[in-house]
């Protein structure tokens, strides 16, 4: 399989030091998505930096994967909280020192 | 550089156990751990001190070295020099078993770290990690956004050359992969999110692609109408005033406003705002004609 942004599962796992259980845990709380081709599971690319966060609050905060998936929420709601809070900073400079 | 309590950075006494130190650890460790601050830049120097504090407190012969000499640190090679030739043989200290604590990024050790220690960081699992993300700004002029333009910008001592689109937004952030610190183990490296702040020099208000401009026209054009030349950010531009423009009447051109975000020839609006001037310090013979109308009214 020729695809440069897809990880093979079980490589990611070696080169982490992690079990294969972990990350079909994550993938089965929805957190990561796995594709399948000819019975290899694989990571696709984008999903790099949120699979490694996963592995550092899971194998170094000691955080469960309730946790996770809460903190996932939590760090999403921020994100776009941000987002919204630029663009109505953004709108309120057009009637500031009118 | 300065001595660090590292006991007082985990908010520990001097006599606390490795159980007490880890469990420290793990407690700030959640509280400031830049995964769950993102963007927060006190937090990841207060998580670098913890990860620090919890590298020495956690490895007992670090401990141990550390206890001895505390705040003569800076002799610590002289003392262990002098000590070990008067012991002869004998060992300093057995190494103790690898903490396992630990187990971040340990890079940026502050320079008490190094300097008693070398820039030996600990890590619990030798697997390969993408390096960490680096963040910067970048502050542009709205006149600066308005057209595409490369820029050279230092990032961690190196000197990157980025080509900034026209139409980039205030607070907008873009990616560069591979740009950020180099992986741990043989991991990728890190990206560098660049995140651009748009100051605005022009007389014009930006409001997404649109631009927002006010223009002064005098009360005889305003009442008769007439043409004015208008500056905006690409060319001069004329425009017709209708006889009877009232002040705040907003007219919009279409297309002329700010570029659209990587959709090169795409404009937003431009709206202009007429404010109309009353004549001030009229003559006499101003003021009479002023008069006589008042009187056809």
């Amino acid at each position: 399989m020729e695809n440069n942004d897809l990880i093979p599962v079980d490589h990611f796992c070696v080169t982490h030091s992690i079990e294969l259980s972990f990350i079909t845990s994550l993938h089965q709380y929805g957190l990561v998505e796995i594709t399948s081709i000819e019975e290899q599971a694989y990571l696709n690319e984008s999903q790099l930096c949120d699979v490694e966060k996963f592995i550092r609050l899971h194998y170094d905060l000691d955080i469960n994967l309730e946790g996770i998936e809460a903190i996932g929420h939590l760090l999403e709601k921020i994100k776009e909280l941000q987002a919204r809070h630029t663009h109505l900073q953004n709108r309120l400079g057009l009637y500031e020192n009118l | 550089m300065a001595f660090i309590d590292y006991y007082e950075v985990l908010g520990l006494k001097k006599n606390a156990g490795a159980d007490d130190i880890k469990k420290a650890y793990r407690k700030l460790a959640r509280k400031h751990h830049p995964d769950l601050n993102p963007n927060d830049k006190e937090a990841h120097k207060k998580f670098q001190q913890l990860n620090e504090a919890n590298e020495v407190l956690g490895d007992p012969e670090k401990r141990k070295k550390y206890d001895l000499y505390g705040k003569d640190w800076e002799h610590s090679e002289q003392f262990e020099k002098a000590r070990q030739q008067s012991a002869g043989s004998r060992r300093s200290y057995s190494p103790g078993a690898d903490s396992g604590a630990g187990g971040f990024d340990g890079d940026d050790f502050s320079s008490f770290f190094s300097s008693m220690f070398g820039d030996q960081g600990g890590k619990s699992r030798q697997a390969k990690y993408r390096g960490q993300d680096y963040n910067a700004e970048l502050t542009l002029s709205l006149t600066d956004a308005y057209t595409s333009r490369q820029q050279t910008m230092a990032v961690n001592g190196k000197n990157i050359r980025i080509t900034i689109p026209a139409g980039v937004e205030n607070g907008q952030v873009i990616k560069l992969k591979g740009y950020g610190a180099p992986g741990v183990n043989g991991g990728p490296a890190g990206d560098l999110y660049i995140t651009f702040l748009i100051n605005n020099d022009a007389k014009m208000k930006r409001s997404g692609n649109d631009l927002f401009m006010d223009t002064a026209i005098d009360l005889y054009t305003a009442v008769l109408g007439g043409e004015i030349t208008i500056d905006t950010m690409a060319a001069k531009l004329k425009l017709k005033v209708t006889p009877g423009t009232q002040n705040g009447t907003q007219v919009r051109l279409k297309g002329k406003g700010f570029p659209l975000y990587k959709k090169e020839g795409q404009f937003g609006d431009l709206y202009v705002v007429f404010s109309v001037r009353l004549p001030v310090d009229l003559t006499d013979q101003q003021k009479e004609l002023f008069t006589q109308l008042a009187a056809l009214k």
